[in-house]
């Protein structure tokens, strides 16, 4: 929403005049706070990416000539994107718990179905817009299938199949047509259910290693019409294995006895068993077998057609026909197939990695290497350069259809495809074309079509909704800057030398700026829209206020991007292959973008939780590429990984490792760094948590980089658990070293920078006993500067640890309403040693002030603003659940705001205690572009200490600037250069006239 | 402090509490009873850096009434030597104090809590210190602090008879209670400020109350313009 007001105070708060009544006075000092961007800012300094995370199930066949796409997500979105352009066209995003897990989905027409909650929701979309049609809670029980069910060539109901019951539903509004009791649903396994118009249904269930169980319905009544008990010893299950084609023929395959099974279900109650051999074919060693089907129409019958997967990369189209199987052809070497329907023709889409042998769209050309080349069939296919070709095949026949082949690379080293889906049509000359959605296993998604030579229509990041770690850097210097830079940074090499290499760089300098003139010109003269400065990776440079920069994110699939953080554009992408989809992550800028020439260098510490493996990757931030610098191997999981202030001969700054033995590795372990660390050991401390054990334990480094136990503290685990450590950003600069009072004395804050703030939650958790606490804890000594618990509190808690202040909020259970702490710790009036910090030498301990306050809504991220200078007030940017972030003042969670006031808290600006905080939709510094299911916030400093650059990440991410004091070293975009230069002149001008008036009136009054 | 901390003992186990006001360890992992309960101090400072703890005194904590004691023996003249070797090595001086009473050795399982200070702020200060035993909501130890009074090493000569007694304060520190948010006081200033406003007149007024000798004035002075401008058109008529 964007605001009309632009008051023009600075920071703090106005004079007030003392007679105005308090709460006058608290609401007047409120609204002066306010901050709000006008309508024409919106997107100028801030943009929004919104994801709908990895595909689960996708449609592409909407409706003919529909220009959408519904997709599923594993991270419970459901979603349209649009096939032309790959854009959000609607999105609902569920609960991010297993509570809104999509369990299918199907479509007919222009309504989609999805089934959510474990099957205790369905609910039918309408496509176009995104409305729900209608919503129905089901009964509970184990969800299994769910199908389209057809009558006389109309689609009328959904059959929803759970461990004990059968349901039909209308499609047209949910209601319940019957319900019908599966029988011995105790014992046997009820997976499928499958119709194809004809009236009746049928389910089946497996008792495994004994028999299947067809129970067949009447679609009309629910009237159970039989019953067939079918011997199956070899079988275990039949979801995801088995599967019906034609007319109602069950398929199944069974590695034991390598044969595959057939039934049909209407007439037959034996299985028909059909030896591999007989078709040619072989599974592979180890690999469940499996049937993909295609059924074109849920009121027709499937198509007799389908796939058999034989191992990891090979696969086989069959036939069935009441004779019996029937090989269409074979595809080894194969990364994916998949089925698609345009009108009759129903065609295979199959990838294979693309090979130099098609030469003149030969028809039968068959691929280059034969099933007997098994060490190659038995694990996924990976091509050599990352190169896939897509050809399409039809069903019926297994022939090759002509110029249908889709060729595509992907960027990223160790990706692979792993679902693809195709939509078929027919093309004006009746040949078929079709378009074909690629997932990869780093969540990227492809969308291919054969369109005037182009193959890629768009693609989609989608692991960007899943950023578990990011940092800013700072961009580099452009090229004349660099040059400037370097002079001074080499040896000297004569005078003449150095002279004439001055010359030549401010030369280039003129040019730079000839260039930029001129280009300035250029684009004055066309409208201000057009005006777009492409930035790619070529032309990085930072601006004048260092608001541009680069943003380093980390995803849980493991893909790292760097992204230009003012316009959102993705700039490099790397991929870390063999990473566990439960790792944790932590990023780490080793050296800055300012020490030219050499580059920045981030380093990421990768750790599998499972079995604790650590490795450690090293990397140029701002261009992507992997740093030549070899990472130390780590044999011992890592437990903890701080970065040193001492620097190498490169500038690189030293991190320690610590391993499950305590044992150090220094990063980059050159002698000098070495050297370094021997001298300074003695002094460097670090902190182990172990929140199994409770265990916070202290360590000293020794000189030969052993370590050893300085201190250790234990937080029973039996009666709380840390939740929480976090310590200060060390990045944190704090201007000011007190507060002045009203009294004009000052408050010396207590700015300990090896503070770490604890939580912790009671195990016990009923209502009247829970509790947590919170302990700050001085991580070189271990001692316990204060620990306070708040009763009757649970978590999750968000904590904010900052200057000398933190910042707590939780679910107070007996008020039963969200509540924020803040804790302040002063030195008092006197500083004890001003000139130098040590946490060994602090006999007092510090006063803490703490206050409550009771907030509106629970939240989902909560961080400080941070600036370049800590001139600037704090902000606490909230992040709420509905996607808003709230821009908080830290003046309103003040441990010192008065009860009553007195004449010397309005002094000193101190508002009113007042036990709520509200929230004002102004104060969201995201108007309208909301963040859903948001994680985490980032702030950055830029180079204007008003500035801060703050990213959210959820599923979602954004961007956007914070003036927490207001622009106060900015001039307005609005300011009005015309009067002030006018002004100028005119008074020069004056000066002028009245100089030479003066002249004149002096000459004459001498003459007379 | 004292009296509120082990009522809150009370109810957070109310099942344990016994007929004499004695609470046995709902924990079972001790033998902390009633009365007071001694816990062993020691303390480790060797010139090699090495971890050496021997006894250097033993706490008494009453867990009735919250209190703790130490009774600690003097330095031996050894170990003033070797106190001040360490200082000079710029070593440490660490205490530990085991986490569940008692002090016997088979209780080294449950671990112990432990903290240092440079030992040459031990020397400088004299020998005096400040211990601090902090305790979770249910009696557990959490952690042991340690301090010296002054703090830091600035290098100062210490004469051998300031280093044969230690002058300890402990303190036991279980944690404090957070303040939930004060909405009473909030709406008592609300009333005050509301009754102060009832009480007094001069804000209750209504608006003409307020203002009528502005609208009075405003009459009047309407009134007089009017004539003022009345008579100008009369000579034409």
């Amino acid at each position: 929403m964007p605001g009309r007001r632009r008051s023009g105070a600075a920071a703090g708060f106005p004079i007030m005049a003392a007679a105005l009544a308090a709460r006058l006075w608290l609401w007047a000092a409120l609204l002066v706070l306010a901050a709000a961007v006008y309508e024409d800012q919106v997107g100028k300094f801030d943009w929004r990416q919104q994801y709908v995370g990895k595909l689960k199930f996708a449609s592409l066949e909407c409706a003919p000539g529909s220009k959408k796409i519904v997709v599923a997500t594993e991270e419970n979105v459901i979603a349209a994107l649009n096939s032309r352009t790959g854009a959000i066209l609607w999105r609902h995003v569920d609960k991010g718990t297993p509570e809104g897990a999509i369990d299918a989905m199907l479509l007919h027409g222009q309504d989609a179905l999805t089934i959510s909650n474990g099957g205790r929701i369905l609910r039918s979309w309408e496509t176009n817009i995104g409305g729900l049609n209608w919503e129905m809670s089901l009964e509970s029980g184990s969800f299994q299938m769910a199908s389209l069910v057809g009558l006389q060539d109309v689609v009328k109901y959904v059959a929803v199949l759970k461990k004990t019951t059968l349901t039909l539903h209308y499609l047209s509004n949910g209601h319940q047509k019957w319900v019908e009791q599966l029988p011995k649903s105790e014992s046997v396994h009820y997976q499928m259910v499958y119709s194809y118009g004809t009236g009746v249904m049928w389910v089946l269930g497996v008792v495994p290693n004994s028999h299947v169980n067809i129970v067949k319905f009447h679609v009309e009544d629910g009237e159970m019409v039989q019953q067939v008990r079918v011997s199956a010893p070899w079988l275990k299950s039949l979801s995801g294995i088995c599967a019906v084609v034609g007319k109602a023929v069950l398929v199944c395959p069974d590695p034991g006895t390598r044969s595959l099974f057939t039934l049909a279900l209407e007439t037959e109650e034996e299985m028909k068993r059909t030896p591999l051999q007989a078709l040619e074919l072989e599974f592979g060693q180890g690999f469940q077998p499996w049937i993909l089907p295609t059924q074109p129409n849920p009121s027709g019958a499937s198509r007799s057609q389908f796939f058999l997967q034989l191992a990891p990369s090979h696969f086989a189209l069959l036939q069935h026909r009441p004779e019996g199987l029937s090989m269409l052809r074979n595809f080894p070497q194969t990364a994916l197939v998949s089925f698609g329907t345009s009108g009759e023709k129903t065609v295979a889409a199959v990838m294979t990695c693309r090979t130099e042998t098609q030469k003149g769209g030969s028809v039968e050309e068959a691929p280059a290497k034969t099933p007997s080349d098994k060490s190659n069939s038995q694990e996924a296919l990976v091509c050599t350069n990352q190169t896939y070709t897509i050809n399409l095949y039809l069903a019926e026949t297994g022939r090759r259809l002509l110029d249908t082949s889709i060729t595509f690379s992907l960027e990223q080293n160790g990706t692979r495809p792993e679902q693809l889906y195709i939509q078929a049509f027919l093309k004006k000359d009746d040949s078929v074309g079709y378009r074909a959605l690629v997932q990869t296993d780093d969540h990227l998604l492809l969308f291919l079509q054969q369109l005037a030579g182009k193959m890629l229509l768009w693609s989609r990041e989608e692991s960007l909704a899943e950023v578990v770690s990011l940092e800013m850097v700072d961009l580099p210097l452009t090229g004349a800057q660099a040059e400037l830079e370097g002079e001074f940074g080499k040896k000297a090499d004569g005078l003449l030398g150095m002279f004439l290499k001055r010359l030549s760089s401010q030369l280039i300098l003129l040019q730079a700026w000839t260039a930029h003139l001129w280009k300035m010109f250029y684009d004055a003269r066309k409208p201000r829209s057009q005006i777009r400065n492409e930035i790619n990776i070529d032309n990085l440079a930072r601006d004048e206020f260092n608001l541009q920069k680069m943003v380093v994110m980390v995803t849980a699939s493991g893909k790292l991007f760097g992204i230009e953080s003012s316009s959102g554009t993705i700039l490099w992408k790397q991929y870390l292959p063999n990473i566990q989809p439960d790792s944790s992550f932590k990023l780490m800028v080793q050296r800055t973008t300012a020490h030219f020439p050499h580059p920045p260098q981030c380093t990421l510490l990768v750790k599998d939780k499972k079995t604790g493996r650590s490795s450690l990757y090293v990397f140029n931030p701002i261009f992507g590429k992997w740093s030549q610098v070899a990472p130390p191997v780590l044999k011992r999981p890592i437990l903890q990984a701080l970065l040193l202030p001492i620097m190498d001969q490169d500038y690189a700054k030293a991190m320690l490792l610590i391993d499950d033995e305590y044992k150090v590795t220094a990063f980059p372990a050159s002698r000098n760094v070495l050297r370094q660390l021997q001298e300074i050991a003695p002094s460097i401390f670090f902190y182990l948590v172990d929140s199994e054990q409770g265990r916070l334990a202290g360590f000293r480094l020794r000189k030969d980089l052993t370590t050893e136990l300085s201190w250790e503290l234990t937080i029973p685990p039996e009666v709380q658990r840390i939740v929480t450590v976090k310590g200060k950003r060390t990045s944190e600069h704090v201007h000011s070293q007190g507060r002045v009072m009203g009294d004009r004395s000052v408050l010396y804050k207590s700015l300990n920078p090896n503070l770490l703030a604890v939580v912790t939650e009671s195990t016990d958790l009923h209502h009247e006993r829970t509790f947590i606490g919170i302990y700050l804890i001085d991580g070189v000594t271990g001692r316990i500067i204060h620990s306070s618990v708040q009763k009757k509190a649970k978590g999750p808690v968000h904590l904010v640890h900052s200057e000398n202040w933190v910042v707590y909020q939780y679910w107070n259970t007996k008020a039963r309403r969200n509540e924020f702490t803040v804790l302040e710790l002063y030195e008092g009036t006197e500083q004890y040693n001003a000139t130098a910090f040590s946490s060994l030498d602090r006999p007092q301990l510090p006063q803490v002030l703490q206050q409550s306050y009771i907030f509106p809504s629970s939240i989902s991220a909560m961080e400080a603003t941070i600036t370049e200078r800590g001139i600037t007030s704090r902000h606490l940017l909230i992040g709420l659940p509905s996607g808003a972030i709230l821009s908080l003042p830290k003046a309103l969670l003040d441990p010192r705001r008065p009860e009553i006031p007195t004449e010397q808290s309005r002094e000193e600006n101190l508002i009113p205690y007042s036990p709520d905080v509200q929230i004002h939709a102004e104060r969201f510094i995201n108007y309208n572009q909301t963040i859903s299911r948001m994680r985490g916030i980032y702030t950055a400093p830029s180079g204007l200490e008003s500035t801060c650059l703050v990213v959210a990440y959820g599923l979602d991410i954004y961007q956007t600037r914070v003036y927490p004091s207001k622009q106060f070293d900015v001039l307005k975009d609005d300011y009005d250069y015309v009067l002030i230069s006018s002004v100028l002149f005119g008074l020069v001008f004056a000066t002028m006239i009245t100089k030479r008036l003066a002249q004149v009136k002096l000459l004459n009054r001498a003459w007379r | 402090m004292a009296a509120p901390w082990f009522l809150f003992l009370l109810l957070a186990a109310p099942d344990a509490i016994q007929g004499s006001g004695c609470r046995a360890n709902a924990r079972g992992a001790g033998a902390e009873g009633c009365g007071p309960t001694g816990l062993l101090l020691e303390h480790s400072f060797e010139t090699d850096d090495s971890v050496h703890f021997r006894k250097r005194g033993s706490l008494t904590w009453n867990v009735q009434d919250g209190t703790i004691t130490l009774t600690q023996r003097q330095l031996t003249e050894d170990e003033r030597g070797r106190l001040r070797d360490v200082a000079a090595l710029h070593g440490l001086y660490r205490v530990r104090v085991p986490r569940k009473p008692g002090t016997a050795e088979g209780l080294a399982a449950a671990g112990y809590v432990s903290s240092f200070v440079p030992a040459c702020s031990l020397v400088e200060s004299h020998l005096s210190d400040r211990l601090t035993l902090h305790v979770d909501v249910a009696g557990n130890v959490v952690g042991l602090s340690v301090v010296t009074e002054p703090g830091g090493c600035r290098g100062h000569e210490v004469e051998e008879v300031d280093l044969e007694l230690f002058n300890t304060t402990v303190q036991l520190q279980p944690p404090l209670t957070a303040p939930g948010p004060e909405t009473a006081a909030f709406i008592e200033r609300l009333e005050m400020e509301q009754a102060q406003k009832a009480k007094n007149p001069q804000e209750q007024k209504s608006f003409f109350a307020k203002y009528w000798h502005l609208i009075l004035g405003g009459a009047v002075f309407l009134t007089a313009m009017r004539p003022a401008r009345g008579p100008a058109p009369s000579p034409e008529a």
